[in-house]
């Protein structure tokens, strides 16, 4: 491909093409492409690619894939509106559209020695998953480990077979929680931030990785510090309209921070005033 | 010649000074009068420029006038900004060709065009620069603005004149042009035609100016020059409220003059559009019919659209009070954090031409109020 | 006797009552087990007791016709079953079924209601208690009516 040989921040509006290797559902409309990108570079678990299906257009979607899995990356797509529904009907061999990573990630290098609380929304589990990933590769690194997740309901559920399995290992606890269920389910019912005070037993040496719908970030950073957090312990991962990703095209912009280049992890001290403002 | 050093360029002179550029290979770019309004657009001599024309402006009003006098420069700013040929409001970034399964993406190459800016005023010299920050001094810059701005010549006037709605006097950036031009000049109306005094601001300009100026200026010259400038910032009717807009802003998100601001303002976006440092753009893709071929083009986009803050489900800013908010927090606060700079050189361009005549000095005077 | 009152200040719902609240509740309340698909009580039933559970799940649930029956909070150890006692007509308003077997201590309603009518401050300590779990309920009620994780959660 003729754009690889140039250096790849020359133009970093311009798309590398990759291909799909493999396609799987993950849930009702939500679908995970397993794509091989020969000019990968590795990624920090919480960065996003932006994946363009050629003639439709562009949008940001999460690693959501192994990092130590080198140049096969994994994004979880859920069907939604134009671009997003083209990215989830690719099949094996199509090419797409590939520019990135970017973004801040999860600050999975600092938290040796300290217990981790991992709480994840409906798909915000997706950008969550390789930071979990990375954690139980080096699980005697940190603490205690829990994954507290919420869905609307028992056939949300992301990942449902990874987190059964993760649910069997002694490990890491899983806790999972939806709003609502008919009778099958045996589980949690009732908002995920119920769950939070159970997860949390060391409050000074805890911290928490927080994705999912902006109204459950804001009541999950709540629970969060009344469990006794400092905001300096709590990151959120936010959402915002994306064009560029590269902080030129001024959509993604919250307060004075780009969430494309300042996002889209944030510690919670830094946004936890605009967090609490409306349409900002 | 020091750069500091004032000659007296006539316009026989500034016309071979477009001439000069023209053949080293510049487009040269000035204002012009078309459709009722100063545009700027290509030239090829100084009797294209708008001779005798002045304007009137204020909040949601511009009218052309004859200024009854012969100078060149006689009017304020016009609509556009320098802005729409460094960063066009449409700008093809690649295209990509199919065959089979096989993707090639064919980045569009950087443009070649140079340009030159005849009568360029300080508050658009400042705009510029902000321009700069934001489009070349990030971790990635954007490659088109950064090719034309390399080649960029400019040709700056000192203003003679306050606009209806011009602030810069408040900003710190005009009625003086003072830095970021190759050539300043200053006009002085005379008896036989119009004159100015001009001043290099980089060895490009020297270099040009040895060539087109007819003699160092006297020191009475140089006086009148100063004072002629010094004359449109006393007489500039508006100023930015002196605060620390910064603070101000970000400390008032739930003002009600938000609300009130909100009931007038028609989220038209003009106000984005018109204002030279405002660079927010969206993309679109096309394809063409067979598939083969598809297209990715940048275009200007403003904050005032429900689109710009859309998220799957609804628009983060959905009201007219969040957008205008928005708008004028950005410019005037969190630009400085992102930037380093105010986002607003008082132009006034934002006044004019809003077609309900909102004025930011008074949105600000009204929040600072309390 | 002693030990139930110990239990009860054991419960994170009545952590620090003090000596003389817990003696006067301690006559209330007895302890109680309960095997999977009990109901601890059913919708429309009078509303006696309320529970403090020490271990095990308990989901409440809602049932309409037409459209089965809807879990709307499972609720776990340390957790308090019921608030319709509290308020005329004393009426539970849905089912609070047992998903994992459960124990705990049942406070007789009749016996707490008129506790406090007597003691004042008795009732104010209890609704100090009360109105924060309400208070979360309704938080969260909200937020599941909010339906956050939508179509694009
Ligand atoms: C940092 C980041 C990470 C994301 N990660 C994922 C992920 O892992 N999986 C996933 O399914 N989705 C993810 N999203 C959301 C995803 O980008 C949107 O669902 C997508 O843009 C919708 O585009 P569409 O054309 O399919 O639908 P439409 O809703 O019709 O979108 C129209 C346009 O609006 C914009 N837009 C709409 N929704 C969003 C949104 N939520 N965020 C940003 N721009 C939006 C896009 O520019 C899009 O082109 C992420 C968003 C961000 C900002
Ligand atoms: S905000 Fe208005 S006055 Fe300020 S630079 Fe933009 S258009 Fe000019
Ligand atoms: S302030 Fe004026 S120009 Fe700007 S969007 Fe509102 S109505 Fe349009």
């Amino acid at each position: 491909m003729d754009q690889m040989a140039e250096p790849r921040m020359a133009h970093p509006l311009v798309p590398r093409v990759a291909h799909v290797r493999r396609r799987w559902r993950d849930g009702p409309d939500v679908w995970t492409l397993e794509i091989e990108d020969g000019a990968g570079s590795g990624f920090m678990p919480g960065q996003f690619n932006m994946l363009t299906v050629f003639g439709v257009g562009e949008v940001p979607i999460s690693l959501s894939g192994d990092p130590a899995d080198g140049n096969r990356i994994r994004h979880t797509v859920r069907a939604v509106g134009p671009v997003t529904r083209a990215l989830a009907r690719l099949r094996p061999g199509d090419p797409l559209g590939l520019r990135g990573p970017f973004g801040t990630g999860w600050p999975t290098d600092a938290l040796d020695g300290r217990d981790v609380v991992i709480v994840a929304g409906g798909l915000g589990l997706a950008p969550l998953r390789p930071a979990i990933l990375q954690l139980l590769a080096r699980r005697d690194r940190i603490g205690r480990l829990t994954l507290v997740y919420g869905a609307r309901s028992p056939d949300q559920i992301l990942f449902a077979r990874q987190q059964d399995r993760w649910g069997r290992r002694s490990d890491i606890e899983v806790a999972v929680t939806v709003d609502h269920a008919t009778s099958p389910w045996r589980g949690y019912v009732g908002v995920v931030t119920t769950l939070i005070p159970r997860a949390v037993s060391d409050p000074a040496n805890t911290v928490a990785l927080v994705c999912g719908p902006e109204i459950m970030m804001r009541f999950a950073a709540a629970a969060l510090t009344d469990a006794g957090l400092p905001e300096t312990a709590i990151h959120l991962s936010m959402e915002r309209n994306m064009k560029c990703a590269v902080g030129l095209c001024g959509h993604c912009q919250f307060g004075a921070d780009f969430l494309c280049r300042d996002g889209p992890v944030f510690r919670l001290d830094r946004i936890a005033r605009r967090l609490a403002l409306r349409e900002i | 010649m020091e750069p500091e050093d004032r000659v007296i360029v006539a316009i026989a002179g500034l016309n071979a000074l477009i001439g000069a550029l023209d053949r080293d290979g510049y487009r040269v770019l000035g204002p012009t009068v078309r459709d009722g309004v100063i545009a700027c657009g290509d030239i090829s001599g100084v009797d294209e420029l708008p001779a005798g024309w002045s304007d009137e402006q204020d909040g949601g009003r511009y009218r052309l006038t004859r200024s009854g006098a012969e100078t060149i420069f006689g009017f304020t700013s016009g609509a556009q900004a320098w802005k729409r040929f460094l960063h066009p409001p449409r700008q093809r970034l690649w295209r990509a060709t199919r065959d089979g399964d096989r993707v090639r993406v064919h980045a569009e190459p950087a443009p070649d065009e140079r340009f030159a800016f005849i009568g360029v005023r300080a508050c658009d010299l400042h705009a510029i620069a902000i321009q700069d920050r934001v489009l070349t001094e990030g971790a990635y810059p954007d490659p088109f603005y950064t090719a034309r701005r390399k080649e960029l010549f400019i040709v700056a006037v000192n203003c003679a004149r306050a606009g209806g709605t011009c602030f810069c006097t408040s900003m710190g950036t005009g009625p003086a042009a003072t830095s970021g031009f190759d050539i300043a000049l200053t006009e002085l109306p005379g008896e036989g035609g119009s004159s100015f005094v001009a001043q290099a601001g980089s060895p490009r300009g020297a270099a040009l100016l040895r060539d087109v100026a007819d003699r160092p200026a006297t020191a009475e010259e140089c006086a009148a020059a100063e004072a002629i400038v010094a004359r449109t910032a006393a007489s500039m009717g508006r100023a930015m409220p002196d605060h620390d807009l910064r603070a101000l802003l970000l400390d008032n998100p739930d003002h009600p003059r938000w609300d009130d601001v909100a009931d007038r303002c028609l989220t038209c976006g003009n106000c984005t559009m018109v204002c030279p440092t405002c660079f927010c753009t969206t993309t679109e893709d096309s394809a063409d019919l067979s598939g083969t071929e598809s297209t990715r083009t940048q275009r200007w986009e403003s904050c005032f659209t429900m689109d710009f803050s859309y998220i799957h489900g609804g628009s983060v800013r959905a009201s007219s009070r969040a957008r205008y908010r928005q708008w004028m927090t950005h410019k005037l606060a969190t630009w400085i954090d992102q930037f380093g700079t105010s986002g607003c050189v008082g132009c006034g361009r934002c006044i004019t031409w809003c077609p309900v005549g909102i004025d930011i000095t008074e949105e600000v005077a009204a929040i600072a109020q309390g | 006797m002693e030990d139930l009152q110990r239990i009860i200040r054991a419960h994170p719902f009545f952590a620090g009552l003090s000596d003389a609240f817990s003696e006067l509740i301690g006559g209330c309340a007895r302890n109680v087990v309960f095997a999977e698909g009990d109901h601890l009580f059913r919708q429309g039933e009078e509303a006696d007791a309320l529970y403090l559970l020490r271990s095990g799940q308990v989901a409440l649930e809602i049932t309409a016709p037409g459209r089965g029956t809807m879990t709307f909070l499972t609720l776990g150890p340390g957790d308090v079953v019921g608030v319709s006692w509290l308020v005329p007509p004393y009426r539970w308003s849905y089912d609070a079924r047992v998903v994992e077997p459960t124990r705990a201590i049942a406070m007789d309603a009749h016996c707490l209601r008129r506790k406090c009518e007597d003691d004042p401050a008795l009732g104010y300590e209890l609704m100090k208690r009360f109105v924060p779990v309400l208070s979360q309920r309704l938080q969260a009620a909200r937020l599941q009516m909010l339906d956050v994780y939508g179509p694009d959660g």
